[in-house]
């Protein structure tokens, strides 16, 4: 595990640092007026006069103590800079996920025990039309449908301009309202995906021999289907949410960016884009460490609830 | 009995017979025959511009109506689909072609050298594909090469396992004992023996990995960082979408529409070609 972690903050401090251009260049190119002195000032101030391997030695030193330093663009911690921002991301997020696993486990159980059935199919269907939409452009046009053309939902941000005038549950639902079309377009990718893995477990779990044994002894079928299926189905879905962590980051930093929502997808975007090394590796590291331990309880999920895996 | 062939015709005989991926076999088709031959089928020049007409709605002059400079939406359209399709294609080729590579490195030697390339598999699957792309794009400038590099060397992980997979489960076969008894060189057991046994799984991964690539590619040039204005892409067509979608809705519904079709073929058919392959399918 260990070398996983060094690698990657090789690899995202290699890709952020050896690019030309750094955060003083990048500074410095909108004044014509700064000095070659200047320009060296400010990149011995950023470091940027140092080889690589002792920048990264200095950064990698300062990250073990979880010391992000601070952001170039304003000088605030970086660490500031992200707990401002994670709550928004958070709720967004969880909401959309509570969505996902409210709808797809029904569904999925439902495709899976009436296979083939109508229903089956137009899940399957609706499966690869999620897997094959792009969000951004669902998000598009629901911002104009619900935004322009009827007017009934707001179209960006996280609240109006006005909240502060209005009274608690003014502010609740106006809020509310603001969420409602990020967390369905986040929710919809998702939904798609998970339902199918709900489905395929269901119907690999429903062909094993306890099943058949437990209809033998005379078991109502909703017995069987959520007591011995459904729970031993859901387990390995529970692991697919580490492994999906890369995706929602991503799919974090679009939506935002389409909803104009202040989140964290949109600072790690403004981060990259503008060469802010601090913050970007202050947000990316963390996210990538949460991913591969997501990956590793994914690995000992498996071998809790397979002892097959654990021979290995 | 010609095994090879048999089992060549086998899998499209059970591809045929499956209706999702024949629909998605069409739809494929179609929009690659309408982006080859663009310049037959587009009724206007892609970068005509014409100020009189500035969004205009669809009509019967305009059947998907005109963008914030006059120009014909159905014909950037067209023209745009060969853009999509080429970074497609081409991001998947340098994706497949590293994976196969490492792969087949790592599963035929094993030992480091295999858990070197899966540890490089592990570290590239936890940092978010989009970080590495947009990163390395905002230090190469957006350009078409740029962006087929760039997705081609974020999403080489999948065909490595794959590939590696295959490899471990044949290199013990006998075919490949027997080759390696009459003393054929590592290469040549490689790629004469082993790698033609194993390419089935990255068929399907190379398929769909098409629909995945048009995605990422319609996001960058959405967020600007893609395609380059005048240059039509899809997805750089929803970007100026994003700019009128307040008083000119044609220009984001098509172009996603087109990306919609599009993904969805080659994943029905990635899909189907997977179901095909399987022999547990076969009954």
């Amino acid at each position: 595990m260990i070398p996983i972690l060094l690698g990657i903050t090789v690899l995202s401090f290699g890709v952020m640092r050896l690019a030309p251009g750094g955060p003083a260049e990048a500074q410095m190119d909108f004044s014509a007026k700064a000095s070659a002195e200047a320009r060296e000032r400010l990149r011995k101030l950023y470091g940027a006069d140092q080889p690589f391997y002792k920048q990264y030695a200095t950064w990698l030193g300062k990250f073990m103590t979880l010391d992000f330093g601070e952001a170039f663009a304003d000088g605030r911690k970086v660490k500031d800079k992200i707990l401002e921002r994670l709550p928004i991301t958070l709720t967004i997020n969880l909401l959309s996920l509570g969505l996902v696993l409210l709808i797809a486990i029904p569904i999925g159980i439902m495709s899976a025990t009436r296979q083939y059935s109508l229903l089956d199919r137009f899940s399957t269907m609706f499966v690869f039309i999620g897997f094959s939409t792009p969000s951004f452009w669902l998000a598009l046009l629901l911002i104009y449908l619900f935004g322009v053309q009827w007017g009934v939902l707001p179209i960006s941000g996280i609240h109006s301009l006005d909240i502060s005038g209005l009274t608690f549950w003014g502010r609740l639902s106006d809020e509310a309202n603001h969420l409602i079309l990020p967390v369905f377009v986040s929710a919809f990718g998702g939904l798609a995906g998970f339902s199918r893995y709900v489905r395929n477990n269901m119907l690999e779990v429903m062909r094993q021999d306890y099943i058949r044994t437990a209809r033998a002894k005379g078991l109502s079928e909703g017995v069987v289907i959520y007591k011995h299926a459904l729970r031993n189905a859901l387990m390995p879905v529970i692991t697919i949410l580490g492994l999906a962590l890369p995706g929602l980051i991503g799919g974090s930093a679009i939506m935002e960016q389409v909803f104009g929502i202040p989140g964290m997808g949109q600072l790690m975007f403004q981060a990259v884009l503008s060469r802010d090394y601090n913050l970007a590796m202050g947000i990316l590291v963390p996210a990538a460490f949460l991913t591969m331990l997501g990956n590793f309880l994914a690995d000992i999920g498996y071998a809790f609830t397979d002892p097959r895996v654990r021979l290995r | 009995m010609n095994n090879a062939e048999s089992f060549t015709s086998q899998t499209f005989h059970y591809l045929m017979q499956n209706k999702l991926a024949v629909i998605g076999g069409i739809l494929v088709l179609l929009v690659f025959v309408l982006s080859i031959f663009a310049p037959r089928f587009a009724p206007y020049d892609p970068s005509k511009i014409d100020i009189k007409n500035i969004l205009v709605g669809p009509s019967w002059s305009h059947l998907l109506g005109t963008d914030d400079l006059g120009r014909d939406v159905l014909s950037r359209m067209l023209w745009g689909g060969r853009i999509s399709l080429e970074v497609g294609f081409v991001a998947v080729g340098i994706a497949t072609i590293i994976g196969l590579i490492l792969g087949s490195i790592a599963g035929f030697y094993g030992g480091w050298i295999d858990s070197t390339v899966m540890r490089a598999v592990d570290i590239m699957l936890s940092i978010p594909t989009i970080f590495l792309v947009l990163a390395v794009i905002a230090i190469l400038e957006p350009s078409i090469i740029n962006i087929m590099v760039v997705i081609g060397l974020t999403s080489w992980m999948e065909p490595a396992r794959l590939i590696r997979a295959e490899f471990i489960s044949l290199k013990e076969r006998e075919f490949v004992v027997a080759a390696r008894a009459i003393g054929a060189a590592d290469s040549r057991i490689i790629m004469k023996h082993v790698l033609p046994n194993g390419l089935a799984p990255i068929l399907v991964s190379a398929t769909m990995g098409i629909g995945g690539a048009i995605l990422i590619e319609s996001a960058l040039s959405f967020l600007g960082l893609g395609v380059q204005p005048p240059t039509p892409s899809w997805g750089s067509l929803l970007s100026s979408g994003k700019d009128n979608i307040e008083i000119a809705w044609w220009l984001s519904a098509f172009p996603g529409l087109a990306i919609l079709i599009t993904v969805l073929g080659y994943n029905l058919l990635g899909e189907g070609i997977r179901d095909a392959l399987d022999p547990r399918q076969r009954e």
